[in-house]
């Protein structure tokens, strides 16, 4: 064995690897929406036949919910940071049952589409986009709720404690991600291409 | 600011193979997180789809030997060229070079592994399971009836051959369905080889003193994160035309045939620079090494990876000058596509003034990557042909751009792959490979490849077009074509040339201790090969050359850099 | 000892090079009986790709020779010799002026080879708009033929397409409008013009100007199924009294001899009608070709098989034996049935 001297220097801080890896995938993911709400915004006007985005109704309520998920998460982030943890798991519930009810929101607005309307995916190139957008963006809260309760699981369990920050809020920054993703969604479906 | 000591290990023993129950060696493979494992598998995987992409190659090759050839039929024509160009990019080049990434990087950064080795592990087994997915199509479905159902659609699987009107059995959803997942798996990847370079580099390790190797992985994976999604969108998107009645692409329902070429090139065009940028990687370790100089211009290199990243992603239309762009467009792509010459052009007159005034040794790496350089000026000049778009309209799908790409693809990136072979096996199994059987191995390829790929140019120029199983015989492609496939059974010979020197020289290499080749990053500054945990103490660098320091106390790196 | 670079070396470097390129392209299409060299223009359009070609040739072949030159140099003079001292070469770094040069010197040349770029672009691709009387064709990609349509003069004819020519004296340019009936295709005669694709729902346009009469050979140039390799293409430039006479037989209706009677019944009452038109019988089908003036072809199936009785049959009988992915059904006629329909098509002058 030989050594040789070398130098260091005194601090060495790296990003933590969860954030840059939950940043390399929401990169990921907005490469995806952008395609899919490029082929939304291209086939604006294209169907031959059958119902037009005329018949969709702005989901105001929906929205709000979701978006101030966001403020809820942001609350319980706070709070498991100074460790507050009865806060903490309450504002999580809250965020959880925010995103339900958007996602019941949805159904219903589906339910209408389908029975009243009679649009489905393959009705026509409205219905292909529609549905893959929204649908989409459905799936990322589906994914994201069932992260968020799994959490609440542990939580009420006892196992999420203070030093478990840094990894809710890798998480935080998926919820907000889907949020943010929701706004462009909601301005392309419900406000342009109305 | 102390100074500290690195530790240099000696030799430790080469383990055996097979000392172990055959059984549990295979579960400790399969089972395995370790980063440097799944490098190897990665590469074996991709090694054995490269003779099998190969073999569909020989194929197409017998058949094109003579007009009106009936080796095989027009449907199992379709199926080989569709399977070997979706082979070779899919479960070749882009496994085998993160395979190398996945062993290397971490390595060279001075981590103990990847920053996520679980994800890592389901990655690698992702990948797998597209392959053996996309392979099941020769049976599965209608399979067996001939050569069952492959898919034949062509590697860009333009719509709307590919809607359920044109394409009804199975075939074009196994290529979705199996590079969606195997695209997954390349996510995860990339995920994490962004993770472990930025996360994870040893104390004193900054940006600008990591190899270029891990810059250029760095770049690699983030083109990937923005270029393989796409692709999975609009595949998403063509499933649900297949299966849910979608009509994204159906053109009698109002959809759009043109959509779907800008999203595959989208993909397409940077999904080119994710297999050349590793392998300018590979050569940016290896001629500074072979050259016993440091690399030329550090920092514009990595400012040349950087451009080429960005106007990468803005240059896709160029494979699409004939499908009726307006002028202005055209005009704007033809200048994108060529101004990406000035940032590769930098890293080619780079390497050369890394040789220049060197000392050059021709060792089985250096060799391949030099043949490397002279074919990828050429290729790329070719390149810069094509992207004049006039003459494009007359060469598009002609062999002229089969010749193209396989001078980059197989001229530079295959090249460089065995170079990265050549160079890393010792570290990965003790052993050097022959030098006598890679000086044959390289010899007999290169020949074969000139033999096969330049006149591919000339039968181009003479009017051939691409995806055809036969051709008329007076239109003076016959010798050529004959030439070209005598050249390519030059290149089977080399490859097995290449087998059999990997298998010698598993068994019976000779011992190559921690650092065969004097060089100067970190990965040999363990021994080979590496333990499990990589470095006993972590290493603590001050350069971009850690080895160069300790090998010359007198004149290290460190005083020159910056 | 200094080494010079070798000059002759280089020299033939160049030659080789040139004549790779150049020169062996059309001495090998000279040998070929019906070529379709890239590098043989024989129309406006195509002359200006030509000389828009050998400009940027020779920018890339100067590049080449230097690089390349480089290279070879570097390999040979820095190569490590036994004489070679133990120690480590001289260690640079970088020099910024150095690189500087080799990123301003690709630039010029990417700016000038742009910009005569652009100018060809142009000029090819945004024509004058077709005058009134300019011959007007539409060409219809189908999976695996060609459908071509002269609105103005009253004309269906499939894979064979007639244009007049077109002399810088007395220019006389066709504009084509490209439309597809099923999957993409791509039009391609390489000695009259660059290929445009043919893609549903997305109409295309180009133009020709062909300076020599004669016959050009050309094919669908992009991927469209199994019938892909075989869906050729014939180019006709006739001399104006040629076209004028072509189009005076093509305008005739289909030719009515009583001795083939049988052969026509078994036509229109067999499912024949049901894809093909022949004018003035009840056979009005648009999936297949126009089989009106069959005759006047020189192929059948896209140039699959010389125009023959002996080739009419066998096609009838089995079109996939001629043509593997061919659209057209076997009908399962009995030979002699066979026999009558063929009797009649080789009428249909
Ligand atoms: C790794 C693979 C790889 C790489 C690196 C490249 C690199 C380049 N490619 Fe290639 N290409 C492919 C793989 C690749 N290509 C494939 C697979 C296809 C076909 C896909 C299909 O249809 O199936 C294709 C097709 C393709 C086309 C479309 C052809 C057609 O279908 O009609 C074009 C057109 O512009 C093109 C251009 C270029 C250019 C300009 C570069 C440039 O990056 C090259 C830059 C390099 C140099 C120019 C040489 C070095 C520079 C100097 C020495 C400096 C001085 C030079 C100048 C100033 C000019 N390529
Ligand atoms: C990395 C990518 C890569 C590589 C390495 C290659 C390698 C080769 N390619 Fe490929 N090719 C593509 C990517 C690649 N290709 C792509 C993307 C397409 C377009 C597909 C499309 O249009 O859809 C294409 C298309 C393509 C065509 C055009 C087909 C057509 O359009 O009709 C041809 C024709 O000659 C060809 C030939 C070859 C040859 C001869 C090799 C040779 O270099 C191969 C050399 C290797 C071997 C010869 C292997 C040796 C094997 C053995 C010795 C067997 C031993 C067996 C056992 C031990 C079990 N390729
Ligand atoms: C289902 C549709 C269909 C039916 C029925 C059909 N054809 Fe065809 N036919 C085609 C198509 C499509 C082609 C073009 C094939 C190709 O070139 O790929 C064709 C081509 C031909 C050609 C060659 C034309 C040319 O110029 O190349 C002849 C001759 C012909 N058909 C005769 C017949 C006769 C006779 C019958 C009845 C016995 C018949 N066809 C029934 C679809 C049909
Ligand atoms: Cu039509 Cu290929
Ligand atoms: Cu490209």
């Amino acid at each position: 064995m030989s050594t040789a001297p070398i130098y260091a220097d005194e601090n060495w801080n790296l990003p933590s690897r969860g954030m840059v890896a939950m940043i390399s995938l929401l990169i990921g993911e907005s490469a995806i929406f952008t395609i899919f709400v490029v082929a939304y915004i291209f086939y604006i006007g294209h169907s031959v036949t059958g119902p037009t985005p005329a018949i969709l109704q702005v989901p105001i309520l929906n929205t709000i919910c979701l978006l101030s998920s966001s403020i809820t998460i942001i609350l319980a982030e706070r709070a498991i940071e100074h460790g507050q943890m009865r806060r903490f798991a309450f504002f999580w519930a809250f965020t959880m049952a925010l995103g339900i009810k958007f996602l019941v929101g949805t159904g219903l607005e589906w339910r209408d589409l389908i029975y009243n309307h009679g649009l489905t995916i393959s009705t026509n190139l409205f219905g292909t986009t529609f549905y893959s957008l929204v649908g989409l963006h459905a799936t990322h809260v589906v994914i994201g709720l069932i992260m968020l309760s799994i959490v609440l699981i542990f939580t009420l369990t006892g196992h999420v404690k203070q030093q478990h920050a840094e990894r809710i809020k890798v998480l935080a920054l998926y919820w907000h991600f889907v949020d943010a993703v929701w706004v462009v969604v909601f301005t392309v479906v419900y406000i342009v291409g109305r | 600011m102390a100074d500290q000591t690195l530790p240099i290990p000696g030799p430790t023993e080469i383990p055996r193979i097979g000392t172990a129950g055959f059984s549990e060696w295979l579960h400790s493979w399969i089972v395995t997180v370790d980063h440097k494992k799944l490098g190897i598998l990665y590469v074996a995987y991709s090694l054995f789809f490269l003779l099998v992409g190969g073999v569909e190659a020989m194929c197409i090759r017998i058949q094109l030997m003579f007009p009106h050839n009936h080796f095989v039929s027009p449907q199992v024509y379709d199926e080989l060229f569709t399977m070997h160009g979706t082979t070779m990019v899919f479960l070749v080049g882009m496994p085998i070079l993160f395979g190398f990434a996945n062993y290397v990087v971490p390595l060279m950064v001075g981590a103990r592994d990847m920053a996520f080795p679980r994800l890592n592990a389901l990655s690698f087994w992702l990948t797998a399971f597209g392959g053996i997915l996309l392979y099941f199509s020769f049976v599965g479905g209608f399979g067996l009836y001939g050569m069952g159902s492959a898919p034949d659609v062509g590697w860009f699987a333009y719509a709307p051959l590919t809607a359920k009107a044109f394409t009804p059995g199975h075939n074009t959803d196994y290529w979705a369905l199996a590079l969606i997942v195997a695209g997954f798996g390349t996510l995860g990847t990339a995920i994490n080889l962004v993770a472990t370079i930025i996360s994870m580099r040893c104390r004193g390790m900054t940006l600008f003193r990591m190899p270029l190797f891990v810059w250029l992985m760095l770049a690699v994976s983030g083109l990937t994160l923005v270029t393989i999604t796409p692709l999975t969108a609009a595949q998403v998107m063509l499933l649900i035309d297949r299966y849910l009645g979608g009509h994204f692409f159906d053109t009698q329902a109002g959809g759009s045939a043109l959509i779907w070429i800008h999203f595959f090139w989208i993909f397409g065009h940077p999904e080119v620079y994710v297999l050349v940028l590793p392998a300018f990687g590979i050569a940016s370790e290896i001629i500074p090494v072979f050259s016993r100089k440091a690399i030329f211009g550090y920092s514009t290199m990595v400012g040349a990876t950087i451009a080429i990243f960005f106007i990468s992603l803005a240059v896709w239309a160029h494979h699409m000058f004939t499908v009726g762009l307006t002028s202005v467009s055209i005009a704007f792509f033809v200048l994108a596509t060529m101004v990406i010459a000035v940032p590769t052009g930098i890293k080619i007159f780079n390497w050369l003034a890394t040789m220049w005034g060197g000392r050059l040794r021709f060792d089985t790496p250096m060799l391949f990557c030099v043949a490397f350089v002279f074919q990828f000026v050429i290729a790329g000049l070719t390149g810069v042909i094509l992207a004049v778009a006039p003459w494009d309209w007359e060469l598009h799908n002609s062999y002229f751009v089969i010749a193209h790409f396989h001078y980059v693809l197989v001229g530079a990136i295959v090249f460089n792959i065995f170079a990265a072979i050549y160079y890393w096996f010792p570290k990965v199994t003790g052993r050097m490979m022959s030098e006598k059987l890679g000086k044959w191995h390289f010899w007999v390829f290169f020949a074969g490849f000139h033999l096969t790929f330049d006149p591919m140019h000339v039968v181009g120029l003479l009017g051939m077009p691409r995806s055809i199983y036969t051709y008329p015989a007076n239109r003076g492609w016959n010798t050529l074509n004959m030439v070209i496939s005598i050249g390519a059974f030059v290149q089977a010979i080399g490859v097995l040339i290449f087998v059999w020197n990997l298998i010698q020289s598993l068994r019976h290499g000779k011992e190559a201790g921690n650092d065969p080749w004097d060089a100067w990053t970190l990965e040999w500054a363990t021994p080979s090969p590496p333990p499990p945990y990589n470095f006993a103490v972590d290493p603590v660098v001050r350069s971009r050359r850690p080895l160069w320091d300790i090998k010359h106390p007198d004149d290290p790196d460190w005083k020159y850099e910056e | 000892m200094k080494r010079r670079p070798n000059l002759p070396l280089i020299r033939s470097g160049v030659f080789i090079l040139a004549t790779f390129f150049v020169a062996l392209p059309p001495a090998l299409g000279a040998v070929a009986r019906a070529s379709a060299n890239t590098l043989a223009p024989k129309s406006t359009q195509a002359h200006e790709i030509f000389s828009l070609a050998m400009f940027a040739l020779a920018i890339v072949g100067g590049i080449f020779v230097v690089v390349e030159s480089l290279l070879t140099y570097a390999v040979i003079k820095f190569r490590r010799r036994k004489t070679d001292p133990d120690q480590e070469p001289p260690q640079v770094y970088g020099s910024l002026r150095i690189e500087l040069a080799w990123t301003v010197i690709p630039i010029l040349i990417v700016i000038v080879l742009f910009l005569t770029t652009a100018r060809i672009i142009f000029a090819v691709q945004d024509p004058p708009p077709p005058k009134n009387g300019d011959l007007q064709v539409t060409v219809v990609g189908h999976q695996f033929w060609w459908e071509f349509r002269y609105p103005t003069l009253g004309i269906v004819t499939a894979n064979e397409l007639h244009i007049p020519v077109s002399t810088r004296q007395d220019p006389d340019p066709t504009y084509l409008t490209l439309l597809s009936a099923d999957v993409d295709h791509s039009f391609w005669v390489p000695e009259l013009a660059g290929k445009t694709d043919l893609i549903p729902n997305h109409p295309n346009h180009m133009w020709i100007s062909p300076h020599k009469p004669g016959v050009y050979y050309g094919q669908c140039a992009q991927f469209c199924g199994t019938g892909h390799a075989n869906m050729l293409l014939t180019v006709y430039v006739d001399t104006p009294a040629q076209f004028a006479a072509w189009v005076k037989s093509q305008r005739r209706p289909a030719v009515d001899d009583p001795a083939v009677a049988a052969g026509r019944h078994i036509f229109e009452m067999d499912a024949c009608a049901n894809c093909h038109t022949i004018n003035g019988t009840t056979a009005h089908g648009t999936y297949g070709p126009d089989l009106t003036h069959l005759m006047s072809r020189a192929t059948i199936g896209a140039g699959v098989a010389a125009n023959t009785a002996a080739n009419l049959r066998e096609w009838v009988k089995n079109p996939n034996s001629l043509k593997p992915g061919a659209h057209m059904p076997a009908m399962q006629l009995t030979n002699q049935q066979i026999d009558e329909v063929v009797a009649y098509l080789t009428t249909l002058h």
